[in-house]
């Protein structure tokens, strides 16, 4: 365990904060990246999954592409880009993005896939207009879902902008990579330790939050609780 | 193209190191998997001890997951042993979820039939929940194989062999071709390993082949597919 205190003893070492350097300085790059892409792809994938899920249409593409990116490489896609577009912000940017996008969508879409149909067509007997079931049915119900397409997305964002610093974009991997150079073990278990906190600590604010925007009333906001077969067979009840 | 055709023995010894470590971390997780999804299935607090604790599992970014492994483990950061147990354990932190979905899937009253036969408790678990689960189980390991398939690259950043190396290595020598190849055949890869599964699947299964599985088994799978 005297890894361990070496560690800790790193972290705990005042010299280690403030300025360009600091575990603090590089804990906020880290999280104005994550969130500067959790932002860009909400905006991209969000409208998308809606569309796709109000309509119907393009479910397959959402499954295959949500299946296929789980394939790619993160580290792969990152240097790809990297290479492409020069080192610097941009290029972790773009592929952070690549890999948010999926999860988002697939929240959105599924959070409106989860809502009963026969919710909706209640809706529509009641004089709603399309965009008033969009709005306030589906968008409400399907929030949680959502929410937990955000929540992996987050996660995995957090954990790929460790990569950044590789292709030179800052971030907590600034310690890990520079730890791995020095054969500095201490420096990179600080700074891994710091990834992971904030892994955790995204983990608990989106799961506070899926929680949270369950609208009053609903208690079916998973897809779990969606009731999967009738109560009876078909065939028992005639 | 070039760099391709001139660096073949290279790219193949590298391929073969990938297909060494990524095999054994999806045998582990799905084998280590399926007795502790049978107790988060078995009892309902276990159930939220246990899923809790893979999502934990599952959210610990897979870089520091291997520099901090060590600390319990003993083996060195750049060995392969170390990421082989760092893939296993992201591998079961998936398939725990599956395996113990896959359990509660299996109708009640099939359960109940199994029982009023007369089977025990254990046979009954290898002989009928087991086998019905499996759709699910299926649907489980083709996401834990081609998550750790590509995975498995990441270790090329503490220097352990793996198709991750011509992203390494193609950044510092800034070849795209290099870096090309290794996402290509990373992808590659885990198409194999999904149709070696899925081919696997289907020996077992030979019922599955027949598309009148029960509804509620596909949603699961379904709903597996896009949460997971």
């Amino acid at each position: 365990m005297n890894l361990f205190a070496d560690g800790l003893a790193w972290i705990f070492d005042p010299a280690h904060y403030g300025g360009q350097d600091g575990l603090d300085t590089r804990s906020l790059q880290h999280i104005g990246i994550s969130l500067l892409v959790l932002a860009i792809s909400s905006v991209i994938a969000i409208p998308l999954g809606y569309a796709i899920g109000h309509t119907g249409r393009g479910r397959a593409a959402v499954i295959a592409i949500s299946g296929g990116v789980r394939a790619l490489p993160t580290l792969g896609l990152l240097v790809v880009i990297g290479l492409i577009v020069g080192i610097g912000l941009t290029a972790p940017v773009i592929a952070l993005v690549v890999l948010a996008v999926p999860s988002i969508l697939a929240g959105a879409y599924s959070g409106f896939e989860s809502v009963d149909r026969r919710t909706i067509d209640a809706a529509r007997a009641v004089g709603m207009t399309e965009w008033q079931i969009l709005f306030k049915v589906e968008v409400p119900l399907g929030l949680p879902l959502l929410i937990g397409g955000l929540r992996s997305a987050s996660l995995q964002v957090i954990a790929t902008a460790t990569l950044a610093d590789y292709v030179g974009a800052g971030g907590l991997g600034h310690f890990i990579f520079l730890g791995l150079k020095t054969n500095d073990y201490s420096q990179m278990l600080a700074g891994s330790v710091f990834v992971v906190l904030l892994a955790l600590l995204s983990e608990l604010i989106f799961g506070l939050l899926q929680r949270l925007v369950v609208p009053a009333g609903v208690t079916a906001g998973k897809s779990s609780h969606v009731r999967r077969r009738p109560v009876r067979s078909q065939a028992a009840s005639g | 193209m070039n760099w391709i055709v001139n660096n073949t023995d290279q790219i193949g010894q590298l391929l073969v190191a990938h297909l060494g470590l990524a095999f054994l971390p999806v045998i582990l997780s799905f084998v280590i998997s399926i007795p502790i999804g049978w107790l988060a299935n078995r009892f309902r607090l276990s159930r939220g001890v246990i899923l809790t604790i893979c999502g934990l599992l599952y959210a610990i970014p897979s870089l520091p997951l291997l520099i901090v492994l060590p600390i319990f483990t003993g083996q060195g950061i750049r060995t392969s042993t170390n990421l082989i147990v760092g893939l296993t354990i992201y591998g079961i932190a998936l398939m725990v979820r599956s395996t113990a979905d896959g359990l509660a899937s299996v109708d009640p009253d099939i359960k109940q039939s199994a029982t009023a036969m007369g089977y025990s408790g254990t046979s009954q678990f290898w002989r009928v929940e087991l086998p019905l689960a499996g759709p699910v189980l299926l649907a489980g390991i083709r996401v834990v194989s081609v998550s750790t398939v590509s995975l498995t690259t990441v270790g090329a950043v503490l220097g352990i062999q793996s198709l991750g190396l011509l992203f390494t290595d193609g950044l510092q020598r800034g070849i795209q071709a290099e870096v090309w190849t290794g996402i290509v055949l990373t992808i590659v890869v885990a198409l194999v390993f999904d149709l070696v599964i899925v081919q696997i699947g289907r020996l077992l299964m030979p019922w599955t082949r027949v598309t009148k599985a029960s509804r509620r088994v596909r949603k699961t799978i379904a709903t597996e597919e896009v949460t997971a």
